[in-house]
This record gives C-alpha cells, structure tokens and sequence, in this order.
C-alpha cells in the first residue's frame, strides 16, 4: 500500500510542473506586455517600469521562470491590485466557501446519480431506465449558470422558499468561529442550530445547479458498469446460489460496478471546479470563483493567475485522491502497482 | 479501374455513397431522435444564415419606453432593460454563437487531429511530446484553464476561440492517436509505404481520410461542449462585449432581472443555448450510431 502510494505521489510530478509551466507562459510569454498586466489599466508609466524591475521582468525569461518558482515555493503569489491584499491570503480566505459548495454539489449528484444508474441498469428498458438516459442528456445540455437562474425564478421569486441568492448567509446572522471554514460544520461545531439551517438554505440550491450539470456523466457511468456487471459469472453463480435480489445487487454487484464510477470522478471534477466559478457568479458566492471574476472585470492579473493555478493544484490533488481510493476499493490494482 | 467487370449481382448492390445514404436512412428508421435532432439542426442553421435579415426588429435598437416589458404579439420574447427585442436578438446571436463553435472545432480538429495523428504514426519522440502537452491540458480543470488563456491572450472572441480549441486538445489528439496507431501497419498503408510514397503523403493522403468518420463524430459531439464553455466565458464578461446579441451575454445581462421576477430576458438566450447544445449532443450520438455501430448505447 506504501509502495502504491508512493509510486502515485511520483505520477503527479510531472502534472505538478506541467501546470507551474503553462500558468508562467500565461503571464509572461504572451503578446503584450505583462508589465502592464500586473500594474493594471490605471497605472503610469513609471509604476509599469517599477513592475517590471519588482517581478524581475527585465531579465532573460529563465532567470523569470526561476524567480517565479521560488515566489511559489514561498506561498507568495503577488498581490491583488483591487484589495491590496496578497493573493495567497484571499484565496486561503475564500477556498472554503468554494470548497463546501463543490463538496455539497458532488454529494448531490452522487445521491441522486448512483440510485438512478443502478435502477436504470437492473430494469433496462423501463420508465426509469428512460428517465435515467433523458435527465443525463438534458444535464450535460443545460448551461449551469442557466439552470441556475431558472432555480432562483422559480424558488426565491415565484414560490419564495429559498432565500435570496446573495452569498453564504444572511444578513442578519454572522459567520460561526471559524474552525473547518465549512458553515454547516462550523455552526454545529458551535452548537447553533438557527445558523446552520440557515446556511443551508442558502447553500441549497447552489449545491442543486452543480449537481444537476455534474449528474449525467456519473448517472451514465453507473448504468453501464452496473449492467456489465450483472452480465458477469459471479452475480449469476450467485443468483443461482439462492441469494436474495438485494444481496446479489448491492454486495456483489455493486461493489464491483463502482469501480469505473470511482474513474470518472476526475472527469466530474473538472466539469465541477469550472461550473463552479459560473455558479458563485449567479449566487453571489463569495468563494474563489468570483474573486477570479472580480478580478477579470478589474484587468487585476494576478489573482488571476493565482486562482488558476490552484485550481489546477486542486484538481490535481483531486486526482491523486481518487487514484489512492481506487487502490483502497480494487485490492488488484494495488498489486498490480 | 472503370473497365472492371463485377459480377451481375455484385454490381447491383449499391456502393459508396449511395449504400452510405441507405445505412444512414436504415440507421435514422430505428432513432427518431436524431431524424429530430437533425431537423432542429437545419433550424439552427437557418437561422445563423439568413437570421439577420428576416428578424422583425433591430437588435440593437433601443426603445426605453417599451423596456422590459413581457412577451406579447408585438414583441414574441418581451423586451430587455433597454427596449431591445429580444426575440430579434436571440435570432441574430445565432450566427456568432454557431461562429465561436464551428471555428474553435475546426481549429481544433486541425491541431490536435494532425498532432494525434501523427503521434500514432510515428510513434517515440512525436508520440512523448504530443502526449505529454495533452496530459498537461488535463492537469487543468478545463473551463479554469479557458479562462486564463483568454485573460491572458486578450479579451476577444478570437481567443474564445482559440482558448476553446486548446482545453478540448487531448480528446482529439488522443483520438486521432489511437486511430492512425491501429492503421501504421495496416496493409493499405504497407502497399502505400512499398510503391514509395513518403511519410507525409502516408499520413495526409492514407491515413487521414480513413480516419475522417471518427474524427467527424467527434467534431459533432464535441460542438455542444464548445458552444457551452463559449457562452460560460462571454457570462462571466470575458469576449464578446455589450451591447453585441450573443447568448452566453444575453443571460448575464438577464440575470439581475431574475430575481425581480423579468424572467423573459434571461430565459429565452438560455432556452436557445441549451436547445443549440441538446441538438449536437443528440446529432454526435446518432452521427457515431452510423459511423460506428459498435459504440452504440
């Protein structure tokens, strides 16, 4: 298992410095002058040229490259030129609300996913195998900032059970003491029932707009496996062996059909960590998505280039996580590694 | 080659394109779905074509003392914050929306078809870098990687298109890669390789054609995904710029209105969007059933 993990931890080195090239070549080796990216659209000529000696601009691109990848090592990402705060500390600030939305959307998707692809693959041809391949269609059809109107029409305005699409609370209550920077559990954790509702409603349909654009691929995914899998030797040897329905699906075959759902969680992740940046946009989400935003209609290319790389390092990692749960579930993979 | 005598029964049965048309026809029989797909698609097409010119109003004529006013006989879609017909500019969006699309699937095709292709071919260094550049776009969660590259090439929507060409690179070029590699030893390209032609006219005059069908599929399924980042940059104000009709900026412009309950402004360019999206995504499903049964789900 060590040896495993090992091995996987040097697959992600290359990845690792693939990404800290391109996110360099995006700020330095790109038509214009990145000088005058970093000081702004404001700035004169004199802070453009004061830029460029501070980020060491002036010298050959490798001495750049080096540079950069020290400011890297030391967490130092430049500084964000609307605040005027370091980019690192923002985007330390704001990863958690970020991160609980995307958790929570993952969790949705998969509640709803994973029942509907067993069901579709062991009823194949029924209403609910139909529903199954209609609502994976139209899921990955539906633009995510789309749906995620479309749910704000209809929950907040027309039938007012959800509250207003402005952020993680309300602005009636303050933030719990932060311990995870997760609301839900930060409110637990203080034992304050009235606020964890409370950021739960307003996470609610956020969480539902990234479920619903990250549901197709992994309800998909579930149908085919589930029904390989229930074509195999084993379930039929098992069948024949008398055991209940219920056994044979959920303990044998199940346990062996996610595996390639397991897989396609990279897949999702990628589509999950972009529509999240669209979602906290129509919800006012105060997470590291509309920071790379705000900085867009800024011109403020730092942050930027920040919140792209650890995007990248994020998903990653991501990766690296699912690799290592592939090893926990398939005893084979890890000795075949 | 024309001279040569085929068996009576043979010679009857029809060939090329015909035999295409008949399966394609066989194939549509079976999947009303991409018969209606298809039809949605000459829709789409239409409108991108002669849209402009047939809509009732200006779209970009403002008219403050009908804004924001709901869907009615006059104005089919309502009207947005500057009195602008909505309808007439969702129609018209149609065009630059299908432009962004087409252009970034052709530009990718082109890079990541020949660079796959001949990574299969060739094998060894071609095959490292090429794949080495398409882990390395993977590394990216695929939007956040498109907008970087837009905020740093510049906000236009010719880097729209080339940023989504590059995030949808490794599925072409790894695409290609498989195909061409499964054709380098395959007898028509030996024959080819012994009656002397080079590499290049192998590659571009062999292997290529034959690998078309599948490049095709691939271009129709992925039209869908570039039409939603497209319209996921211009939302978040990156490309196209107000007051131009496009879809993904007709939603942003919208959004504020959602929760005032003018639903209209918003819904209709998303509506257009996800019909757009729904329509490639069932035609690429359909298109891979003709071209490649065995996939078939």
């Amino acid at each position: 298992m060590l040896g495993m993990l090992f091995k996987r931890l040097l697959f992600v080195i290359p990845s690792l410095i693939g990404v800290v090239i391109v996110t360099f070549l995006l700020t330095r080796a790109l038509p214009g002058d990145p000088a005058a990216y970093f000081a702004g659209p404001a700035a004169t000529k004199e802070a453009v040229e004061q830029i460029r000696v501070k980020l060491g601009l002036d010298k050959p691109l490798i001495v750049q490259f080096g540079r950069y990848v020290e400011d890297l090592m030391r967490g130092d990402l430049g500084t964000s030129l609307t605040t005027g705060q370091a980019v690192t500390t923002e985007i330390r600030n704001r990863l958690p609300a970020s991160a609980e939305l995307t958790l929570l959307g993952l969790l949705v998707s998969m509640a709803i996913a994973v029942p509907l692809g067993v069901l579709a693959a062991t009823r194949p041809g029924s209403l609910i195998d139909h529903a199954c391949r209609v609502i994976s269609t139209a899921g990955v059809s539906l633009p995510v900032f789309f749906t995620g109107l479309i749910m704000v029409y209809v929950f907040y305005y027309l039938l007012g059970w959800a509250p207003a699409p402005l952020g993680r609370l309300d602005v009636f209550f303050s933030p719990p003491p932060t311990v995870t920077g997760f609301y839900l559990i930060d409110s637990l954790i203080a034992g304050n029932g009235e606020l964890f509702l409370a950021s739960l409603k307003q996470l609610i349909l956020p969480a539902l707009t990234l479920g619903i654009f990250s549901l197709a691929p992994i309800a998909r995914m579930t149908r085919a496996s589930m029904l390989a899998v229930l074509a195999s030797d084993f379930v039929r040897t098992a069948r024949a062996s008398g055991l209940s329905p219920f056994s044979v699906i959920v303990t044998y075959a199940f346990r062996n059909a996610l595996l390639p759902v397991v897989t396609t969680l990279g897949m999702v992740f990628s589509f999950l960590l972009g529509a999240n940046v669209l979602v906290e946009k129509v919800f006012a989400w105060p997470g590291i998505g509309s920071f790379a935003i705000e900085a867009l209609i800024a011109s403020d290319f730092a942050p930027l280039q920040g919140f792209v790389l650890t995007m990248a390092i994020l998903y990653v990692a991501l990766n690296l996580m699912i690799d290592i749960l592939y090893g926990v579930i398939d005893p084979r993979v890890r000795v075949a590694a | 080659m024309s001279e040569l005598i085929l068996p009576k029964d043979i010679a009857q049965r029809p060939s090329g394109l015909v035999a295409m048309l008949q399966h394609a026809r066989y194939v549509l029989r079976d999947n009303v779905v991409t018969g209606f797909a298809f039809a949605l698609f000459v829709l789409i097409l239409l409108a991108a074509l002669i849209g402009p010119y047939v809509v009732p109003l200006d779209p970009l004529a403002s008219d403050t003392a009908a804004a924001l006013k709901p869907p009615s006989a006059s104005h089919w879609f309502g009207t947005d914050q500057l009195g602008r017909d909505v309808f007439s500019r969702v129609i018209v969006a149609t065009r630059l929306d299908l432009f962004i699309a087409v252009a970034s699937v052709a530009l990718v095709f082109l890079m990541g078809g020949l660079a796959g292709v001949a990574a299969g071919y060739f094998g060894g260094w071609t095959d490292r870098i090429v794949g080495r550049i398409a882990d390395t776009i993977m590394a990216f969660p695929l939007f956040v990687l498109a907008m970087g590259i837009v905020a740093a090439l510049g906000n236009t929507v010719q880097n729209i298109i080339i940023a989504t060409a590059i995030v949808n690179f490794p599925l072409y070029a790894r695409v290609a890669r498989a195909e061409a590699n499964v054709r380098r030893e395959a007898g028509f390209v030996l024959a080819a390789r012994l009656s002397g032609n080079g590499d290049m006219r192998i590659l571009l005059g062999h292997i290529l054609p034959n690998i078309m069908p599948i490049m095709v599929v691939q271009m129709s399924l992925t039209m869908g995904y570039a039409i939603l980042n497209a319209a996921g940059l211009s939302f978040i104000g990156l490309g196209v710029r107000p007051p131009t009709a496009e879809w993904g900026i007709m939603v942003a412009d919208g959004a504020a209105f959602m929760v005032s309950g003018e639903w209209w402004i918003a819904f209709f360019p998303g509506a257009a969007l996800m019909v757009a999206v729904f329509c490639f995504n069932l035609l690429g499903d359909g298109l891979r059933d003709i071209v490649d049964p065995q996939r078939r789900t």
